[in-house]
């Protein structure tokens, strides 16, 4: 492996290991649920991100071959965390924050937390 | 018969894609054992996702992928200087109401997972009618800008492939 790979492999090891810090920083840091969601949904995806950067270009310099894997970890990462991130906040919502905190949907419903939809609407 | 075969044609074809991915070895057994995959789960799943959505530029979605790439890596930055350099008390949180035009219930899902993505955003909920959604956002001084960032950046590129 000469020094380049090298080098490249080490910044983007420290890269992500920076942003993993400053998203768990961030959970200390802020000060209320919705604004703590931020940090992991955030910074932490290119923390690991540079994880996944760096095996990818090491296991090409070792073997030769291009490792998917990191690739998929990618994706399923970018697929999943919007949707934890959603389920958090929903529940966070639903047990501390009222309707009138919330302002309005400017829709002919309220928000789906508190609102029934409408029974024409297919399938919901 | 063939609908009822192949429901998602494209489910099947990412699973196919995704089984060579994780074995990570390409023989023709693989390939076949990923077939089956890309046939038996979609019609496992098919009554859980009834609607079949119709993307009609593919190209489109190779772009929007790119700027949502982009854009995440924007906005990792942003929020680390938030969370860095910001002093508590000057962080100031809004939740931003962006009227939808996009209609199919896969379109609203794909913006709500970028929301969450990009720069200091977290779709928070729907209205129950699908005609708006509830954004958080860490921290902006224009709640206006963000929404109609929203709107352009993301909700455009995604009507166009949608509809």
């Amino acid at each position: 492996m000469n020094f380049f790979v090298e080098l490249l492999i080490t910044i983007s090891l420290v890269v992500s290991g920076i942003f993993g810090l400053v998203g768990s920083y961030g959970l200390v840091k802020l000060k209320d649920s919705l604004q703590r969601l931020h940090a992991p949904t955030k910074a932490t995806t290119l923390g690991v991100g540079g994880v996944l950067v760096a095996s990818m270009i090491y296991f090409y310099a070792k073997t030769g071959y291009l490792s998917v894997h990191e690739l998929l970890i990618t994706v399923f990462l970018l697929l999943t965390a919007p949707i934890t991130a959603n389920f958090i906040a929903k529940t966070y919502m639903a047990r501390n924050i009222r309707q009138s905190d919330l302002p309005d949907s400017q829709s002919t419903c309220g928000w789906s937390i508190y609102d029934e939809p409408p029974e024409s609407r297919p399938g919901s | 018969m063939l609908k009822r075969l192949i429901p998602h044609p494209l489910l099947s074809l990412t699973l196919v894609f995704v089984w060579l991915g994780l074995v990570n070895k390409f023989t023709l057994g693989n390939l076949l054992l990923g077939g089956l995959f890309g046939i038996i789960i979609p019609m496992l799943t098919a009554p859980y996702w009834p609607d079949r959505p119709k993307i009609s530029r593919p190209l489109k979605v190779l772009e929007y992928g790119f700027v949502v790439l982009w854009d995440i890596v924007v906005a990792n930055i942003q929020v680390a200087a938030i969370i860095l350099f910001k002093r508590e008390e000057n962080i100031q949180s809004h939740w931003i109401v962006v009227p939808l035009e996009l209609t199919s219930a896969e379109a609203i899902t794909v913006l709500a997972g970028t929301i969450t993505m990009t720069p200091g955003t977290v779709s928070a909920t729907l209205a129950a009618d699908g005609g708006s959604i509830l954004v958080h956002c860490l921290h902006t001084d224009d709640v206006d800008a963000v929404r109609d960032e929203i709107k352009t950046r993301y909700e455009r590129r995604l009507k166009e492939i949608f509809q």
